[in-house]
């Protein structure tokens, strides 16, 4: 396994060539000690990438490193171990080993990447926490890439219905990026779940890594759901991603005039499945209980103990922010009256304050 | 005789304190010297001083001159003492007649041509030599009106060197007395001074709410909005509902003003609350002070009124963070080596930000930010200097409806009115106390003076876990629920004032870390 270490952290050889070069020498070991004649004898490999695997012939310090390594409880998947994940090898380019902490995706689970943007709103995380807490309730497991948004609500909702989640990373699988979510990233190992990465431990998060790691979300799952994406959003990388790779894309519509939904809605239009309920996408997969407790249907709280005042505020909200004067013009009330009834929903547990006196109705 | 003495004085800090200025005239080289822990502008007086009495027409034999300035311990600053100098040196010579200047201050800057001119820190030193039992100020005629704001003084004014030795001759009965019109009076001259009137600001329902309370109860306010919703314009409209100044408060603030030289001659008594607007690339030392003496900053100006401070995040972090003492302590100590000084500085803070650099925010449609763009931006400002800050609301974004609006806006001076009675009340509640306000109620007042109902007390335990408020934070909404229930004149505190604080209640952690 060392030799296998050694061989994966040579930078400059493309995966691929990787695994050309291990397939036709059988064993990681092999290249350790291979004679410089026969390596140049490779066709597919050029003379840069010769030399580099040659250079590294004389790094002393893998073993050490390995060592360290799994003593942290960093383990080492390379793409010859029977560990690494099937549906990973099925893709174009499979990275040639996986670091991982805690689990891998279980190969006879359902598998659903939730992601979306980091920039989003209340309504994209309201859904990405639902859907992942329904499909998780129903033992999907949720693969994200921990990100800021999104991402990040997708573990969350899988986290509450107790489920295991992944997080692929764009960098280290020791490195938390973004640091603000060092407590989900424990939350996911805690719960039985994984952190992967196709990079050494300790890489830095750099922009670049972002889209390749995109590949392993959807190359570790079997659908994709974009819960909310910019016309522009790196979600898109990944969906195309997906198609490449011939995994479902499913988009949650937006409203048609907010510019954080346009690329959901423009996805739908070329073709992706839309996403109505989460319980649609598990009759599909045939894991639909006919007893499916209520909590997991979408929609807001019941509003049954609200005065009228109150209700009529309340119906003025959504899931996208609107501030107290809006509400004030739509409702024609009084100011100091629209306050009034806004803090008692909030303290009644039916609206959120998102900034400044900026309202939505509350999303859990 | 060839040895006299005058009175002057000096300021250092806000503090003016009386100076003897001995000369002595000689038979010796002819030679001016000037003695007394003086800096370079003092000793420059002697120059100024000789050219003076010779242009004016005296004759100045040459013979050896020495000036003393006592107490020789004090630092002496200023131009203020060639007008004292000169005389000491004519009384010394014999031009004037000797005991002459007895029980007189004498303070003023002199040209070569022996002109008399202004000088800063009038208003202090006539006060220090009132507190003294001198009857009798001869100042620069531009200064008179300042100086007789000071009651129990005459104050004669001059316009040059010559008019002062006249005048100490006995020659000149008071030629410039009786200029008229020096009782100030202390009128209601609000709206006069060019600040907006609330009547000009349309729509913004909340904000005018907003700005009600904090004045009524000497609160803090952060204004939070998109560009161009009219921040800084509800700031300065909040100037003009600022409660009127009582004589002695408006003597304390001239006296600042005064020191700094910025005091208008024709009316020098300050009669409106000062508004300070401070731009965000200000020095530390220019808003609370400083410099080798230390002069009073920003926030000395703003004592009694207001201190806006506009564009809150680009603020650099050192500069708000010296606020806090200030702010907490109503006045601010600037020591040196040679003595520690104190400037008061009880203003009511205004600020104002956008909620992220672009300013759209939470309207991403609009916003262009990143959230860690956002969560930078909003980093920039601590949490203790925010825990000081009472109120906090949003300026939304002004409609189309609000530029056309026909709705008459209730103007400044009917809101003014309803402060006026706020801060009564608030005096006879507080009169056995040394608070002067509800903003500056303290931890162990608040259980005096916001006692709960059982029905209020429930609700504040409802927000406390689900608003996550700190300690600090729920005391703010109880002193300005307490604002809020004095406006409606109502002894008790209720829900209703208390749902109203919390949904002014300053933007917490859990903004900061989203």
């Amino acid at each position: 396994m060392e030799y296998e270490y050694w061989f994966a952290r040579i930078q400059g050889v493309p995966a691929q060539k990787k695994i050309c070069l291990r397939e036709c020498m059988k064993s990681a070991e092999a290249i350790y000690y291979i004679e410089e004649t026969r390596l140049r004898s490779f066709e597919f490999l050029n003379e840069q990438e010769c030399s580099r695997i040659i250079q590294a012939g004389k790094d002393r310090e893998y073993k050490a490193d390995y060592g360290r390594m799994t003593e942290r409880g960093i383990r080492f998947i390379p793409y010859f171990s029977g560990e690494y994940p099937e549906r990973l090898k099925e893709i174009q380019d499979p990275p040639y080993a996986l670091y991982v902490k805690g689990r891998l995706p279980g190969s006879g689970t359902k598998k659903a990447a939730v992601i979306g943007a980091r920039r989003c709103t209340p309504y994209g995380e309201k859904y990405a926490v639902d859907f992942a807490r329904a499909l998780a309730s129903r033992g999907v497991e949720i693969i994200s890439g921990m990100a800021r948004g999104i991402d990040g609500m997708g573990h969350r909702g899988a986290l509450m219905a107790g489920g295991r989640t992944y997080a692929v990373l764009g960098c280290g699988v020791d490195v938390c990026y973004p640091r603000e979510h060092i407590g989900l990233y424990s939350d996911i190992l805690e719960q039985g779940g994984g952190i992967i990465s196709e990079l050494m431990p300790g890489a830095a998060p750099l922009p670049r890594n972002f889209p390749a790691r995109n590949r392993i979300i959807s190359g570790l799952s079997d659908v994709v759901l974009v819960m909310e994406a910019g016309r522009k959003s790196g979600s898109l990388i990944t969906v195309d991603m997906a198609l490449e790779q011939g995994r479902d894309v499913y988009a949650l519509p937006g409203p048609v005039n907010s510019t954080l939904s346009d690329g959901c809605n423009r996805l739908i239009r070329q073709g992706a499945g839309i996403l109505l309920s989460p319980e649609e996408l598990l009759e599909e997969w045939g894991l639909s209980d006919a007893g499916t407790p209520a909590e997991s249907k979408l929609g807001g709280k019941k509003e049954k103990t609200l005065e009228s005042e109150e209700k009529l505020v309340y119906s003025c909200l959504g899931l996208y922010p609107k501030s107290a004067d809006q509400i004030v013009s739509e409702t024609r009330l009084c100011v100091r009256k629209v306050l009034d009834l806004l803090i008692s929903l909030e303290l009644q547990g039916y609206v959120e304050e998102i900034s400044k006196n900026h309202y939505v109705i509350s999303r859990c | 005789m060839s040895f006299s003495t005058i009175l002057s004085a000096s300021v250092d800090g806000l503090q003016a304190g009386l100076i003897r200025v001995e000369a002595d005239v000689s038979n010796g080289l002819p030679v001016f010297h000037m003695v007394g822990y003086l800096s370079s502008e003092v000793r420059e007086a002697g120059e100024r001083v000789r050219t003076a009495i010779r242009n004016s027409g005296f004759e100045y034999p040459p013979k050896r001159t020495v000036v003393n300035l006592s107490p020789a311990t004090v630092r002496k600053h200023g131009a203020s003492f060639d007008l004292p100098v000169a005389a000491a040196v004519l009384a010394a010579l014999g031009q004037i007649p000797p005991g002459s200047a007895e029980n007189c201050l004498v303070i003023g800057e002199l040209g070569l041509n022996g002109s008399v001119r202004k000088v800063p820190g009038i208003l202090p030193m006539v006060m220090e030599a009132a507190g003294h039992g001198i009857r009798r100020c001869i100042l620069p005629a531009e200064n008179v009106r300042e100086g007789r704001l000071v009651k129990g003084v005459e104050v004669i004014g001059v316009s040059s060197l010559g008019e002062a030795a006249a005048l100490l001759r006995g020659e000149a009965a008071d030629p410039l007395r009786k200029d008229g019109g020096d009782e100030e009076c202390m009128g209601e001259a609000h709206g006069e001074d060019g600040l907006p009137d609330f009547a000009e600001l349309q729509g913004q329902e909340n904000v005018r709410r907003a700005a009600e309370i904090a004045v009524a109860g000497g609160h803090n306010l952060l204004l939070i909005g998109p560009p161009g919703s009219g921040k800084s314009m509800t700031a300065r409209c909040m100037a003009g509902i600022m409660p009127p100044l009582d004589e002695e408060e408006s003597l304390e603030i001239t006296r600042i003003y005064s020191v700094l030289g910025l005091v208008d001659p024709e009316s020098p008594l300050i009669r409106h609350r000062p508004f300070r607007e401070v731009h965000h690339t200000s020095t530390r030392a220019a808003l609370i002070g400083g410099g080798a003496v230390p002069h009073p900053g920003e926030i000395s100006l703003a004592h009694g009124g207001i201190l806006f401070l506009d564009e809150l995040a680009e603020f650099n972090r050192s500069v708000l963070e010296v606020l806090r003492q200030p702010l907490e302590n109503r006045e601010i100590r600037i020591s040196r080596t040679y003595g520690t000084y104190r400037f008061p500085a009880d203003f009511m803070l205004v600020a104002a930000m956008n909620p992220c650099p672009c300013g759209n925010y939470p309207d991403l449609s609009k916003c262009t930010c990143t959230p860690a763009q956002i969560q930078m931006y909003l980093g920039r400002i601590s949490r203790p200097f925010l825990d000081r800050i009472d109120l906090c609301v949003e300026a939304p974004r002004i409609g189309f409806g609000d530029l056309e609006g026909t709705v008459r806006q209730e103007g400044s001076s009917e809101i003014r009115k309803r402060i006026v009675r706020v801060r009564e009340i608030q005096k006879e509640r507080y009169k056995k106390d040394p608070i002067r306000n509800n903003a500056a109620l303290r931890t162990e007042d608040l259980r005096r003076y916001c006692i709960l109902g059982n029905r209020e007390k429930k609700l504040m335990e409802q927000a406390f876990s689900l608003m996550e408020l700190t300690a600090r934070g729920y005391h703010r909404i109880l002193r300005t629920a307490r604002t809020i229930a004095d406006l409606d004149g109502e002894g008790r505190i209720r829900e209703n004032h208390l749902r109203e604080a919390l949904s002014l209640r300053m933007i917490d952690g859990k903004y900061w870390r989203r």
